[in-house]
């Protein structure tokens, strides 16, 4: 069986997800620390109930995954965050694992992220956190299977939808869509992105150069619905000033502090007042509260908000920001257009995954 | 008005306001919205409508262009019938077998605070038909309203941790019911038996945006 990989609408993506397939058990969690959940591309089309779309924090580390192991794009994969998984296969299978901040240890042999490698029954298999980012994404071949709820086995802990996943926990995979032999040993900086060219690591438009993670990364964002409603002097401050990312963040949102803080001069002053009417945000959204400090909605985040939104991050930057580590990172913002934004995405989305 | 939310999204605004005319044609609007190809969502509020969109499918310029027209289209006299639903409720306090079930609210409070009585209140409160403005805060929780003003409060100045699933409870010029568990600022009035969100079910939400309710007293849960 093939998959095709072309480019999908989120739509039809979300299509894939209700397919009933065989599955079979494929790893024991043995010992976990920090969060781990499912996720998958997120949960559409139940925002206007209330329901936040989920979905992993850096979509280019998720898709990536997939995309090395041939799953279905929608397919579901670990997200751990800030913790370390060791993971025992019951199994043949090949695993994908990619993110930012991680190492992976099978017994004697450390796998470089951004690569698949067969794993065969019985062995065990570490990700240890190491430094230079958040999230790392585990995914294996076929996809794991859980239950779907509203569409989606993406977790939203705080709504009770999906568990935190624990040490003793069996997942299930579906069926590969291709023999694991021909799964095994990819490098995602060395997959033909097209028929006619291999990928030469060195080339800007393969693989993790489309990605360039950084704890000094600019981040790309367009300006906001209210962005008129800061003085020219808040402004400043934002695109001017450099960031980190407060220690307590999660999956709902990163909480940033200007380095130069506690300084009055360094707060995002507004001219207009008035409390805002809740109103829709995305993942990405950069909310002002009345501290001046920013704060950018994650995946988790609310369906709707009351602050007001001085600019939101371009979905090509939103990985960046999603890796980067809390007091460590040094954050700036770049304003880019709207149109400008939607053009670096596609070729992401077509060069990259 | 529109203008991008990022580049994925587009919010259309029509007005600035938190007002039931407005509103309506919030929703209106957001159901032609919804035959939009490459629209994968949409959250109406009070007065604006966040569509989020799929930027493989399009740009935001075609976008723009597509709900403008849906906005030229929107003819304001033909106001489509909304689905109204009756909430039962149990106002005031809920004693049970033991301390656990005992669902404690702030009637008699909020009636004094507002210097109506107990029975009062629950009349004001349960003559009018309202409008569900919006969803958010928690899965499944409405905003309504319009409150009658003899019943407008400000919140509550310290949240409570824990609010039940089902508290009924008004803040502002707004009533509104916990679907779960959760922290809430508004002043508990009463109690609905129902279940507002179950994630398994097929259709998981006992409300949708733009819906039309009534609460009904009951005497006993």
């Amino acid at each position: 069986m093939t998959v095709d990989r072309r480019p999908q609408t989120l739509r039809q993506a979300q299509d894939n997800v209700a397919v009933s397939r065989p599955s079979s058990a494929v790893i024991e969690l043995t010992d976990l620390t920090g969060i781990a959940t499912l996720q998958d591309s997120g949960r559409r089309g139940w925002n206007k109930f209330g329901v936040p779309t989920s979905g992993a924090m850096d979509w280019f580390a998720y898709q990536a995954a997939n995309s090395l192991l041939n799953n279905p794009p929608n397919s579901a994969v670990i997200e751990l965050g800030l913790g370390e998984i060791t993971l025992h296969a019951l199994r043949n299978t090949v695993l994908a694992i990619t993110g930012a901040g991680y190492e992976v240890e099978n017994y004697i042999w450390t796998f470089p992220l951004w690569t698949t490698f067969y794993v065969r029954a019985g062995w065990t298999v570490r990700i240890k956190k190491t430094s230079g980012g958040n999230w790392a994404y585990i995914a294996i071949a076929g996809g794991f299977d859980s239950p779907v709820i509203m569409n989606s086995r993406s977790a939203y802990l705080r709504g009770g939808i999906g568990s935190a996943l624990k040490a003793g926990d069996v997942l299930h995979s579906f069926t590969p869509t291709k023999e694991l032999l021909k799964l095994a040993a990819r490098d995602f900086d060395a997959v033909p992105r097209d028929l006619s060219r291999a990928c030469d690591p060195q080339d800007k438009s393969c693989g993790t150069n489309l990605m360039p993670y950084s704890q000094t990364p600019t981040i790309e964002v367009i300006p906001a619905p209210q962005a008129d409603w800061f003085t020219p002097e808040g402004i400043r401050i934002f695109y001017e000033s450099e960031y980190t990312l407060s220690p307590s963040f999660d999956r709902m949102g990163y909480r940033l502090a200007s380095l130069l803080s506690p300084s009055p001069a360094k707060v995002i002053t507004k001219k207009i007042t008035k409390e805002l009417i809740s109103e829709g945000m995305t993942m990405g959204s950069i909310q002002v509260p009345a501290d001046g400090q920013p704060i950018v909605m994650m995946a988790d985040a609310p369906t709707a908000g009351g602050y007001p939104k001085i600019a939101n991050v371009a979905r090509a930057s939103l990985p960046l920001l999603a890796q980067c580590e809390a007091g460590v990172s040094k954050i700036r913002f770049r304003e880019v257009a709207v149109e400008e934004a939607q053009e670096k995405y596609k070729l992401l989305c077509r060069a990259g995954l | 008005m529109l203008k991008p939310l990022g580049d994925s999204a587009i919010l259309v605004q029509l007005g600035d306001a938190i007002d039931p005319a407005l509103n309506a044609r919030v929703h209106a609007l957001d159901a032609i919205l919804q035959s939009i190809p490459a629209v994968i969502e949409t959250v109406p509020a009070y007065c604006t409508i966040l569509v989020h969109y799929d930027p493989l499918a399009t740009t935001y310029n075609q976008i723009k262009n597509l709900i403008e027209e849906k906005i030229s289209q929107l003819d304001e006299s033909t106001h489509r019938p909304s689905r109204r639903l009756e909430i039962p409720v149990l106002y005031g306090s809920v004693s049970g077998p033991d301390a656990s079930t005992r669902l404690s609210t702030s009637l008699d409070l909020v009636a004094s605070t507002l210097a109506l009585s107990p029975s009062e209140l629950i009349r004001l409160h349960s003559e009018r038909e309202y409008t569900v403005y919006m969803m958010g805060f928690t899965p499944g929780f409405p905003y309504m309203g319009i409150l009658d003003e003899r019943l407008t409060l400000p919140r509550l100045s310290t949240p409570r941790t824990r609010v039940p699933a089902g508290s009924v409870a008004i803040a502002g010029s707004q009533t509104g019911i916990y679907p779960v568990d959760s922290p809430g600022g508004w002043h508990i009035i009463g109690h609905t038996p129902l279940k507002l969100f179950d994630p398994m079910s097929e259709n998981p939400f006992l409300f949708a945006p733009g819906n039309t309710v009534k609460f009904v007293p009951m005497e006993s849960l």
